[in-house]
């Protein structure tokens, strides 16, 4: 029977009654917006493995958040682009020439153990896509670590070689009297370290979207103009990776901040809204943390890079900052 | 070796002899009673008896400030037990379970708007008083649901219902429910008056094609005024649970068809 | 008298669709006294007047149908002539019930007056009063047996509020012109077309407050307003100021408005505007203060927006309180397409209700019918900790967690360590929210169970003091 309704029938709901119509969906489609610029960069550096860890990661993500939502039996949650950001997150942040059946074990760990378990969207405490980073990192060491170079396919006698940083860290150690700076020299056939000029476009060895620093600075600029993000995050945390290695010395500090994964990480991992504080103090404290972490694992830890673990480690502290910042009501006392 | 055991053996000694001292010492006497009268409680930590949980009211029973035979949950056979223990008198009480008097379901009751918002009646009934055409009637958003220990509410076509077997008549439902509708009621009785609309016939039936009009047909069908099986309240009619009827026809007769047997379970019609 | 911008910002605030071009250069127009009118004996905040005719007793305009019931409390007068059809509960604007009483007013042939300002009705109806001559205490009288309350929305009792508690003093009086609610512009022809009333009103004001400085707060989208403000304030004594505020929701709010005004901040809760020397008046409100003095008017009609997409002729209505909603569409020309909600006030903070059936009070700005196009759904979504509505909130407080703990049920956290009770349900957390989450809705259900405990830990206190004597 159908329900019984009033000749007028109108929507009753608590004021507002106004929205300024912006989504979820529509965040996250500017968030894959501005992963575009980077994700061309990084096809255009390292060709078809790129476009298929890209497709494969993200269609793996898709598929497995439709699943994991159907045995949870609860929306399906697709729809809003999400999955699809932590895919082609994960994609951006793997070498090019990963096994793609690594890149379906990854993708699958993002979706189905780092969020989903925790209850879908906005539960998760830890960023998917770097929970699934440091899970294949660790499961998988080798594949993970072996970048190829870019225009590897001129090169195939030597297709493969060491991160920038893995080299310099080397380099240091080697020559730690040396009088020139290595961009003095950018001799990159020489002692493998590229120029400023090719890390501010993406020259170099690396993960898929954190080589080109200028086509993140587009992401991130488009972010910004679209009050995605807000400046706190990726200016403490590339602040603080600046001036602690003006302070620590090594390698020079546009070479720290403009490679291993510190651009796309200060702009696009780090400011993951779930895993990150919501106050503007908050936000400052949490990208010195993750700044002053990654150069803690990059001077004193194993690997040449850290900066995916920094902010795992950050997102662990988030909860804290959170509390420690709370805002104080408009007209309170101390 | 001989170093080592003589520190661990040593240690031992220490605790233990602190062990004995505490217990000596620092020990707290407590009446074994209280703990056979917690046993012998349901365990549901409902509150119905007004008391923090079955243990406080066990402390309160063999303090002997709280009457034996409020534990809702439990019963006569509680009452019984507890009364062993303390060799008091059990007052006899009878099982009491929630009614919730409505059955204005979504193909009876007309919904004035489309509430959308918080799934909470509370929340609802602030927002403009709520969905409901029948401001009396139940909105089906399942605040009673929420707050009941035993999960024995369900909302089902807009509307609350209480299973009768799971229902332990701690009354927090009662206490939630924001148009005060849903009532302890003696689980023996069997006709109840599925209505809280105290309005006249014909306002009643503006909103809701089962709500009760007053027409004193139960009253009749029943034995009269003499018989006290009804008391009326503006135009409705409520069973008088000290003396409900025991005649299940009266129900049937109801015009408004707003009276069932036994509704716990299926609305009755 | 000058015009100055204002000095401060408060932090947060949104910036709605503002909508007000729909019904702005509509000059105020009188609505024919309608056949029926449903007088509410809760016109106001606090205690609903007590009702003092019975059905058949015919009455005529002006008569005391209410009396004020309590200190927080405000009179009903009879907004027509007429006779008492019946005396009982309808549903007021915000779902609550309360005595009103239905008033036939073709009993009486109604009367065509030609301007606004005369209003309906023969002569006066309390005698008028000199404002110079007259006393404070006949002044506030006035005030009193007028039944003013604030027209802005909340319905404070305005007597109360110009009679400050001893030990207190007004330093600064607020007229309160923000209007920052979307759709209305009620306030803004009151103050284009009745700015002189609103320059006697101040005067009267200042008389019963003693002297203290006057600023008049306009947000800067209403030029006009602002220009035909400093014509009738030109020549105006004292310290006087009209204050320019930056276009932002919510600055009519009362705290905000202050700050803005004035640069004193409020304390939280339970303190009031008059703990840091400051009277806020909306500015409706000051020119029925003007009639009820000089023209012995009580406040039986306002001047409500009627507005929204769903409405074929946006205008803004003088009507009587009492004003069945669907008079009032009727009057501006009936509904362009059917409504899919309809609001009493404004879109941020007004409330959506179920049926024309409802009459406007001295507190209904604004009729808002809205069609499916401008509604939007809330939904179930999760917090995905975007924080917009942090920095939205203009109370500084942290709606995102005060909504989680909500939904967890942990309203001891929402109101110990995210001050919930400081929210003032403005809706600018949920107006931004990407999730449409019911942020707002939240925060009222907390305050609303906080609310009722209190409530009830007082009850069984004052119980327990009873059973100790």
């Amino acid at each position: 029977m159908k329900p019984k309704e009033t000749a007028e029938h109108y929507i009753l709901s608590s004021s507002p009654h106004a929205h300024v119509h912006s989504s979820v969906r529509r965040i996250m489609l500017d968030v894959i917006i501005a992963l575009l610029p980077t994700t061309a960069a990084g096809i255009f550096f390292f060709g078809m493995p790129a476009v298929w860890t890209v497709a494969v990661c993200v269609s793996t993500c898709i598929v497995t958040e439709a699943l994991c939502r159907m045995a949870m039996k609860r929306d399906n949650t697709i729809g809003d682009l999400s999955a699809v950001v932590t895919g082609l997150l994960l994609a951006l942040n793997l070498p090019a020439g990963i096994p793609l059946w690594m890149a379906v074990v990854g993708s699958v760990f993002a979706i189905g153990v780092a969020k989903q378990v925790f209850g879908g969207l906005g539960m998760n405490p830890f960023n998917p896509a770097l929970a699934a980073r440091a899970f294949m990192l660790i499961s998988f060491t080798g594949p993970m670590t072996t970048w190829l170079k870019p225009f590897w396919w001129k090169t195939p006698e030597a297709a493969t070689t060491a991160t920038p940083l893995a080299t310099m860290k080397t380099w240091f150690a080697a020559e730690a009297t040396a009088s020139a700076s290595p961009h003095g020299l950018c001799d990159s056939a020489a002692t493998g370290i590229p120029c400023l000029w090719d890390m501010l476009t993406g020259n170099m060895p690396g993960c898929i979207g954190e080589v080109s620093a200028i086509a993140l600075a587009i992401g991130a600029a488009y972010l910004l103009v679209r009050k995605v993000i807000t400046w706190h995050i990726p200016v403490a945390f590339i602040a603080t990776v600046f001036v602690y290695s003006l302070i620590a010395g090594g390698a020079p500090a546009m070479a720290q901040v403009l490679t291993g994964g510190v651009m796309i990480g200060a702009c696009f991992m780090a400011t993951d809204y779930v895993t990150s504080p919501t106050t503007a103090k908050g936000k400052l404290i949490f990208g010195f943390g993750c700044g002053l972490v990654c150069m803690l694992i990059r001077q004193f830890g194993g690997y040449p890079e850290g900066c995916s673990f920094a902010i795992l480690i950050m997102n662990s502290v988030c909860p804290l900052i959170n509390r420690w910042t709370q805002p104080r009501p408009f007209g309170s006392k101390k | 070796m001989a170093t080592a055991i003589l520190i661990i053996a040593g240690i031992g000694l220490v605790a233990a002899a602190a062990l004995a001292v505490a217990d000596r010492y620092l020990s707290v006497r407590e009446d074994p009673r209280i703990g056979m009268v917690t046993a012998a409680l349901p365990g549901a930590n409902c509150g119905g008896c007004g008391f923090a949980g079955c243990d406080g009211y066990a402390r309160a029973l063999v303090a002997g400030t709280a009457p034996n035979g409020a534990c809702a949950a439990g019963g006569a056979a509680c009452a019984e037990a507890v009364a062993k223990i303390l060799g008091v008198e059990a007052t006899a009480t009878e099982r009491r379970v929630a009614l919730v008097k409505c059955c204005g379901t979504r193909s009876e009751a007309i919904r004035v708007g489309d509430y959308n918002g918080i799934c909470d009646c509370n929340v609802a009934a602030a927002t403009a008083g709520g969905d409901k055409g029948c401001t009396y009637g139940c909105l089906g958003y399942g605040a009673c649901a929420n707050v009941c220990p035993k999960g024995a509410i369900t909302i089902a076509d807009g509307l609350a219902k209480v299973d009768k077997r799971l229902c332990i008549g701690c009354g927090k439902c009662v206490k939630a429910c924001p148009k005060h509708i849903i009532e302890l009621v003696p689980a023996s009785a069997t006709v109840h008056v599925l209505c809280a609309n105290p309005d006249k016939g014909p306002a009643v039936r503006k909103v809701c094609g089962v709500g009760c009009m007053g027409c004193h047909l139960c009253e009749k069908n029943s034995g009269g005024k003499e018989a006290g099986h009804f008391i009326f309240q503006g135009f409705l009619a409520k069973v008088n649970y000290e003396n409900p009827p025991t005649d299940e026809q009266v129900a049937a007769k109801c015009p408004a068809k707003c009276m069932s047997v036994d509704p716990h379970f299926e609305t009755g019609h | 008298m000058k015009t100055v911008k204002s000095s401060f910002r408060f932090k947060g605030g949104v910036h709605p669709d503002y909508n007000k071009e729909l019904a702005r250069d509509k000059a105020i127009e009188l609505l024919p006294l309608p056949a029926e009118l449903v007088i509410s004996m809760s016109q106001h905040l606090g205690a609903p007047a007590k009702c003092i005719v019975k059905p058949g007793d015919f009455v005529t305009r002006g008569q005391l149908i209410g009396e004020k019931n309590g200190f927080i409390s405000v009179c009903v007068r009879a907004s027509s002539s007429g006779k008492v059809k019946a005396v009982e509960k309808r549903p007021g604007p915000a779902g609550g019930k309360a005595d009103a009483v239905i008033l036939d007013t073709t009993a009486q042939p109604p009367e065509a007056p030609e301007s606004p300002v005369a209003s309906t009705g023969e002569g006066p109806v309390l005698p008028p009063l000199d404002w110079k001559a007259a006393t404070r205490e006949e002044l506030l009288k006035r005030v009193e047996e007028a039944g003013i309350c604030g027209m802005g929305g909340a319905g404070f009792p305005t007597a109360v509020k110009l009679n400050p508690p001893p030990g207190k003093r007004c330093e600064y009086l607020v007229l309160n012109g923000a209007e920052c609610e979307p759709y209305l512009t009620a306030d803004f022809r009151v103050m284009l077309e009745r700015a002189d009333r609103i320059r006697v009103g101040i005067e009267i004001m200042r008389k019963i407050l003693g002297q203290c400085a006057v600023r008049v707060a306009v947000e800067a989208n209403k030029p006009e307003a602002i220009a035909a403000l400093e014509k009738a304030l030109a020549d105006i004594e004292g310290n006087v100021e009209i204050v320019v505020l930056p276009v932002l929701y919510p600055q009519g709010s009362e705290k905000h408005q202050i700050f803005a005004t004035v640069g004193r901040v409020v304390p939280e809760p339970p303190a009031l505007p008059i703990d840091v020397g400051c009277v806020v008046e909306n500015v409706g409100t000051v020119a029925a203060i003007a009639d009820a003095v000089e023209k012995g008017e009580p406040l039986l009609s306002r001047v409500t927006t009627v507005s929204g997409d769903a409405v074929a002729e946006p205008k803004n209505v003088l009507a009587p309180c009492g004003t069945k909603y669907a008079d009032l569409v009727a009057f501006c020309g009936g509904e362009k397409e059917p409504p899919a909600k309809v609001i009493s006030g404004g879109t941020m903070m007004g409330f959506a209700v179920p049926t024309m059936e409802i009459a406007t009070t001295k507190t209904t700005s604004g009729l808002l019918l809205l069609s499916r196009r401008r509604v939007f759904q809330y939904g179930s979504g999760p917090c995905i900790n975007c924080g917009r509505c942090l920095r939205a909130c203009p109370m500084n407080l942290n709606p995102a967690e005060i909504s989680k703990a909500v939904e967890a049920d942990d309203i001891q956290a929402a109101e110990k360590e995210y001050h919930v009770m400081d929210c003032i349900e403005c809706g600018a957390c949920s107006f931004g929210c990407p999730s449409y989450r019911t942020i707002t809705q939240m925060c009222r259900r907390a305050k609303n169970s906080i609310r009722a405990r209190i409530a009830a830990e007082k009850a069984k206190a004052a119980a327990a003091a009873k059973e100790a004597k």
